[in-house]
């Protein structure tokens, strides 16, 4: 279908089910319940955050995953993409489209200015390159230079670059909506199901954003499935094969951190699209750290990898997080009270403010057993499951060959 | 006039003169070796035909046509494909994946985005890396990821990588380093077979006096970055300046 093979095929569809049927799969409790309050992750918010950072890391790996080189400063062109989108929607109205045209293009023309000097240097240096602009063009916007020297804010400094009244968006009808909307149709307007103790929300935004991710991620299969992936591979593989080869791998590159660039303009776009307006911290480099981390947790190099590894660290950003020390109380009350609270003093430091010690600990866990990231663990899962069923099938039945 | 024509090559690294007054010229469909010492200039010399590094005086020609100053990618463009000591493969790649890049690279030239048909659909480059694979009897491994092979098939393939490209002149640093008997009389069989089949003019730089002999029609002889002396084999291994400066223990 539409140019895969049959494996691809049967991936992408199951993105699209994830993504389509997100609300219910991430609302597994009731509303209401103790355990729904924790653990339910289904409401837009955070399913747009699933998406769009689906999205960026689908891009970041096309870089990364493809080529092996370690882009630090990935959340540059994500905070480009965003000041982009804020400024189409102060000058020209609340479409998001030009909006979201004008992030994917504006980062473009970052990551080719970026990545022509980064890529002069391979390895560490690159990744130091890179980190080094990502911060320079932090401090710019955090500082709002640009403004200074051109007489209005651009970037807006501390404050953050955000939409007023007194704006001129031009194309701005008179009936349209005040909020960002793909003609006429709001991007924050939701219907809410409630179906026994559920309650499931379907909103715009969230399914605008899945759009997208879809797309992104039907081209990066195409991409790694192309004769460009095979050359952005082989460059992985042995560089110096390569120019033997008579293959010039600068342009290569280029392209590859271009595209991947544009990725993060796009997703950068999502993100002012969901929320009007934005400030320089998406920048900072914790930002840009994230997403590599994203990227190694789900698996570099594999095509669903991106996707489930920014799906689980914004899982754990956000409902982790939010457990507090009463919850875990509750939940292990059935416990005799000295071991009740030997139990909570363990796992506290773990959950709520110290998310980030679960998240450091899964990290180690994945990199030193796990190099292959989740997928890899996924895939042993499958292996040990195939093999059992091997060894328990009766002497002289065959396996059908698949 | 030689399908490569070395000049006065000089290269001096720091205090030392690593190539003195090179001369060489190697003829068209010709196996021309290249022996020396350890420290004769054998590298240094293979590293400026490649581009690798740019001598301090002189000139290097490949069908009259000069390659100082091309990188690597453009040389190989023109026609000069190497083979190196220890195989330079696309290790994580497969063997079909492997031999497909350098068909691409003949096809499309240094770079050519295609990104959006999938490799597969390529025919004209599968069946060409096919017909590859199956003269280096390769056929049945295409499958394999290529740092999974041994070393000896390793060197096959990277041979297949070098000849897909159809070069008019191969280069080979020492291409049976480190093997056994067995192997090293492999390879001179497969390196022979390749000869028979196409025009193609090698050069080889080697050690091993078993492999010169039994394939080079034509020897320079270096010692301390300048040649000694020139010819055929015969005369070479009767040659008693030959003998004194590289040959005085090894018995041929």
């Amino acid at each position: 279908m539409l140019g895969l093979n049959s494996r691809d095929t049967k991936l992408l569809l199951l993105v699209i089910a994830l993504v389509i049927f997100a609300p219910f799969l991430l609302n597994p409790f009731p509303t209401a319940s103790n355990l729904g309050e924790s653990f339910n992750a289904g409401y837009p918010a955070l399913m747009q955050r699933f998406v769009i950072f689906g999205l960026l890391v689908i891009g970041f790996n096309l870089l990364f995953g493809l080529t092996g080189y370690l882009s630090f400063g990935h959340a540059a062109f994500l905070g480009v993409g965003s000041f982009a989108a804020v400024w189409m929607f102060k000058l020209l109205g609340y479409n998001v489209l030009p909006a979201l045209v004008m992030s994917t293009i504006i980062a473009g023309i970052f990551s080719v200015m970026i990545g022509y000097v980064a890529l002069r240097r391979s390895g560490i240096y690159f990744s130091i390159l890179t980190l080094a602009f990502a911060q320079m063009m932090y401090s710019i916007a955090y500082s709002d230079l640009i403004g200074k020297f051109v007489g209005t804010p651009i970037t807006n400094g501390e404050t953050g670059l955000q939409v007023y009244a007194s704006d001129p968006q031009v194309l701005q009808g008179a009936n349209a909506p005040v909020l960002p909307h793909l003609f006429g149709l709001e991007m924050n307007s939701q219907t809410t199901l409630a179906m026994g103790g559920w309650e499931f929300t379907f909103q715009v935004g969230y399914y605008f954003a899945a759009f997208f991710l879809v797309l992104g991620f039907y081209l990066s299969i195409r991409i790694f499935r192309s004769p460009m992936g095979l050359m952005l591979r082989a460059i992985k593989s042995n560089q110096t094969r390569m120019s033997y080869t008579g293959l010039n791998s600068k342009p290569y590159m280029l392209a590859a951190f271009v595209i991947s660039g544009m990725y993060a303009g796009l997703a950068g776009g999502l993100m002012a699209a969901m929320d009007p307006l934005t400030g320089a911290e998406r920048m900072f480099w914790t930002a840009s750290g994230e997403i590599v981390v994203m990227a190694i947790l789900g698996g570099a190099g594999t095509l669903i990898g991106p996707v489930l590894g920014a799906g689980m660290i914004k899982y754990l950003e956000n409902i982790v997080s939010k457990i507090q020390k009463d919850f875990l109380e509750l939940w292990f009350a059935f416990l005799p009270d000295w071991l009740e609270a030997a139990v909570v003093n363990i796992i506290y430091p773990f959950v709520g403010k110290g998310w980030h010690l679960t998240l450091g600990v899964m990290f180690m866990l994945v990199i030193i057993y796990l190099p292959g990231g989740m997928v890899e663990g996924g895939q042993r899962i499958t292996a040990r499951f195939k093999r059992k069923k091997k060894t328990d099938a009766p002497d002289g039945a065959k396996t059908p060959a698949e | 006039m030689g399908i490569l024509e070395v000049k006065g090559i000089n290269k001096r690294f720091g205090g030392l003169q690593a190539l003195g007054d090179v001369n060489l010229s190697i003829a068209e469909n010709t196996v021309h070796a290249i022996i020396g010492p350890n420290g004769a200039g054998k590298s240094t010399l293979l590293n400026v035909l490649v581009g690798k590094l740019i001598p301090d005086s002189g000139s290097v020609l490949f069908e009259g046509t000069s390659v100082l100053g091309r990188k690597p990618h453009e040389i190989n463009q023109m026609g000069i494909s190497r083979v190196f000591q220890t195989p330079e493969i696309f290790a994580d790649l497969s063997v079909m994946e492997n031999v497909m890049i350098p068909c691409f690279a003949k096809r499309d030239g240094a770079y050519a985005f295609n990104a959006i048909g999938g490799v597969t659909k390529h025919t004209d480059i599968r069946e060409q890396a096919e017909a590859i694979l199956d003269d280096v009897n390769m056929l049945d491994k295409r499958e394999m990821i290529a740092s999974s092979m041994s070393r000896g098939d390793k060197r096959r393939l990277e041979m297949a990588m070098c000849l897909v490209q159809e070069p008019r002149l191969l280069l080979l640093d020492e291409p049976t380093a480190g093997m056994a008997r067995a192997d090293t009389n492999n390879t001179i069989d497969l390196l022979k077979e390749i000869k028979e089949k196409r025009d193609i003019t090698m050069a080889i730089i080697e050690h091993d006096m078993h492999v010169v002999f039994s394939m080079a029609e034509r020897i320079t002889v270096l010692a301390q970055g300048t040649p000694l002396v020139e010819d055929t084999p015969d005369n070479i291994k009767g040659h008693p300046k030959v003998r004194e400066a590289y040959l005085g223990e090894a018995q041929v």
